[in-house]
């Protein structure tokens, strides 16, 4: 048998055969033969793929090229591009959002999940991140070339507003807006802060990206150095995280060594110098001002704010803090353009996500597809759904800061304003999946007791208010709550609502409000029957008075 | 990890934390870092020594005992007690907690007599509960050391214990 050394499939479902697919084929193979390349290409049939806005469809494989609409007269320039000369013939390439759904599965075999879509995760786990090489021949260090040789600082703050970035962190603030703010605020010196204190239980995309592809950080924050006129950046990254700590230092001397950091970058008279710290354990450092008070050598007790870093930051001079997760997008923004990137995504929330599967589903692990799809969809696809004999009841996502929904929320399209209607919070990205057999008064009790214990303890609502919350869902866990004890816990959350100093406190509210939001019923059998439905909750034996 | 039996000189590791780290106030946590890493804590006379070796520097803030301390009971990595010779680091968060953490703490528990903070009287293992790690997709999570043992069943421990010395 002859081994082909690429395969083309044309779509020939009704509808592409009315828009040409036959003539295409045959055209495909005349212009096979005319390059001399019957006998190394084959040319096979997508039977049906369902509809699609881009037939008829070529997909030329190894490389998985998805091409579409493709006219019977494009079938020349196709072979001759692609198959002759060896490269993708991009006028032809399919819009990146038409790569969901049913036809995504035809990139499956690379490696990918059906329409998973990557931006963000591009290079992680293809490349070697130790060798910058293999960095810059997957288009390292382009962007930064690009920013700096044909763009105005102002330039590349108004691509990355186009593109519509929002802040990955958890907050969703718009990237590009927040980087004007620090190139407006006057000053000197200014800093650039990458947040790579990543601490949200559940999340570990950030670790993915630092420990795969260092270098787009270090190139991301060059390029915000470049933008807002800093010449010193911090990485802020959790003492945990020792392996994705050891690259970065490497990935900072290599990148040194290739005059992509330091000084004149590129030629040019700028220079950016970039410092790793690490963290020595505290969730609340994650809080920007917290992060900032921990670079200066003191306790992460947030600050009061106003004002904000973007004006009084690292040393009290403008600092700019954004997530790892937003800054791996800016590379690919820089160098393609706001416009590809908007075609990801929703057009209120552009570009993809990574989230982070876990909990009761046949598949742990991370992913990254356009903003916009559902959970049912994450579990059913990518999480190759729940373990057997589970089914879904509650999910949790964003992380311990995030929202707790019942099963009937799967359908709610995940990007920040729909969930923002629904009036759940996406953070962070990890998605914990729960199956029957867990109580949503248990997993309460567990999320409280992590909030009592990380609270920094500056202010009174949250040091207090966690404590006493983690105290009466206790006893209701153990069958020894009253029913007014609720009421307590409503205004409890309430005040720590209102008057935290910082997300941490208010945040810690969210999952006493969803449980009695969404499982009241559940909550009150502890306290009324004294049992607990999902049988987790151990219950105390009644106390006999005297 | 050097065992906190073995005599270290403290002055020594001070001065090459300051020589690595600098002697700045965006120093002190790594500096701290570093005494707890060599030493597995940071005694009373590393904070001593820290503040002698630094407002010695001649471009410094001055640093006090108290601040140190400040610091050092904050962040969680640093510890300011002597521990065992193993420190076991068990994720008690939700993520774990779904997929059967509680069973796996109380077989470690069992296994050791220890419950949360304590050391074993031999000085060999100390028992602590941790936040978050980052290893959700293989909880529930047991970190040994530098060691990390995922998807652990309560049945794996005697034997996950049993390959430390």
């Amino acid at each position: 048998m002859q081994t082909k050394r690429a395969m083309i499939l044309v779509s020939n479902d009704p509808e592409s055969i009315r828009l040409g697919a036959n003539d295409l084929i045959k055209n495909l193979t005349e212009a096979l033969t005319a390059y001399d390349l019957q006998n190394e290409v084959e040319i096979s049939t997508l039977s049906n793929i369902g509809t699609s806005n881009i037939l008829p469809l070529v997909v030329v494989y190894p490389e998985a090229t998805v091409y579409g609409p493709v006219k019977a007269a494009d079938a020349r320039f196709l072979v001759e591009e692609h198959l002759y000369k060896g490269r993708i013939a991009t006028d032809l390439v399919a819009p990146p959002k038409q790569l969901s759904g049913n036809i995504g599965w035809l990139r499956a075999h690379k490696g990918y999940n059906p329409a998973e879509q990557r931006i963000v995760l591009e290079r992680a786990g293809r490349i070697d991140p130790e060798n910058i090489e293999e960095f810059i021949a997957e288009n390292g260090y382009q962007a930064l070339g690009k920013a700096l040789s044909e763009m105005t600082p102002e330039q590349v703050i108004e691509t990355i507003e186009k593109s519509g970035l929002q802040g990955r962190g958890g907050a969703g603030f718009p990237t590009g807006r927040k980087w004007k703010f620090v190139r407006m605020a006057k000053g000197e010196k200014k800093y650039v802060i990458c947040n790579a204190d990543e601490s949200e239980p559940g999340t570990f995309k950030d670790r993915i990206v630092l420990e795969g592809d260092p270098h787009t950080i270090l190139e991301a924050m060059t390029i915000a150095g470049y933008a807002l006129g800093a010449d010193e950046g911090y990485i802020y990254i959790r003492g945990e995280y020792g392996l994705a700590y050891r690259r970065l230092q490497h990935a900072i001397e290599q990148a040194e060594e290739y005059g992509f950091l330091g000084n004149n970058i590129f030629n040019t008279d700028f220079n950016f110098h970039i410092h790793l710290h690490a963290g020595a354990g505290a969730y609340v450092c994650g809080e920007e001002t917290a992060l900032i008070e921990s670079i200066e050598g003191k306790r992460g007790e947030p600050r009061a704010r106003p004002p904000y870093p973007v004006t009084h930051g690292l040393w009290n001079k403008p600092t700019l803090v954004n997530n790892v997760e937003t800054l791996a997008n800016i590379p690919a923004i820089i160098r393609n353009g706001a416009e590809w990137y908007r075609s990801f995504g929703t057009p209120s929330s552009p570009g993809t996500k990574v989230y982070t599967i876990m909990g009761n589903v046949n598949f742990s692990g991370v992913i990254e597809v356009p903003m916009g799809i559902t959970l049912r969809e994450v579990i059913n696809i990518y999480a190759k759904g729940m373990k057997p004999g589970s089914m879904l009841r509650i999910a949790q996502t964003g992380g311990s800061s995030g929202s707790i929904i019942p099963a009937s929320l799967q359908d709610t399209p995940m990007d920040f304003e729909s969930f923002r209607k629904a009036g759940v919070s996406l953070g962070s990205g990890a998605l914990l999946i729960c199956d029957q057999n867990t109580c949503i008064v248990d997993l309460v009790k567990v999320l409280l007791q992590f909030f009592r214990f990380e609270s920094c303890g500056k202010c009174t609502p949250c040091r207090v208010g966690t404590q006493r919350a983690y105290e009466i869902v206790e006893r209701i866990s153990q069958g020894k709550g009253k029913l007014e004890e609720l009421d307590v816990l409503i205004s409890l959350a309430q005040e720590m609502e209102r008057t935290s100093n910082c997300g941490l406190g208010q945040t810690a509210a969210v999952p006493i409000r969803d449980m009695l939001k969404h499982f009241r019923t559940e909550t009150e059998a502890h306290i009324l029957l004294g049992s607990c439905p999902a049988g987790k909750c151990e219950m105390l034996p009644e106390v006999e008075h005297v | 990890m050097i065992a906190p039996t073995i005599e270290c000189d403290v002055a020594v590791i001070v001065k090459e934390a300051i020589e690595k780290h600098g002697a700045a106030r965006d120093a002190l946590i790594p500096i701290l870092s570093e005494i707890n890493h060599a030493l597995g804590y940071i005694p009373a006379e590393a904070f001593q020594e820290v503040c002698k070796q630094l407002n010695a520097q001649e471009e410094h803030t001055y640093v006090s005992k108290s601040q140190l301390f400040s610091l050092a009971s904050f962040y969680d990595m640093l510890c300011t007690k002597p521990r065992g010779r193993h420190v076991i680091k068990f994720c008690e968060n939700a993520p774990c907690h779904v997929v059967g953490a509680k069973a796996v703490w109380d077989s470690l528990c069992e296994a050791l007599d220890l419950q949360n903070g304590e050391t074993t009287p031999d000085k060999k293992w100390t028992l602590v509960t941790t936040s978050c790690l980052g290893l959700c997709s293989v909880g529930p999570v047991v970190l040994i050391d530098d060691d990390l043992h995922g998807n652990v069943t309560p049945d794996q421990i005697d034997e996950i214990l049993a390959r430390y010395e």
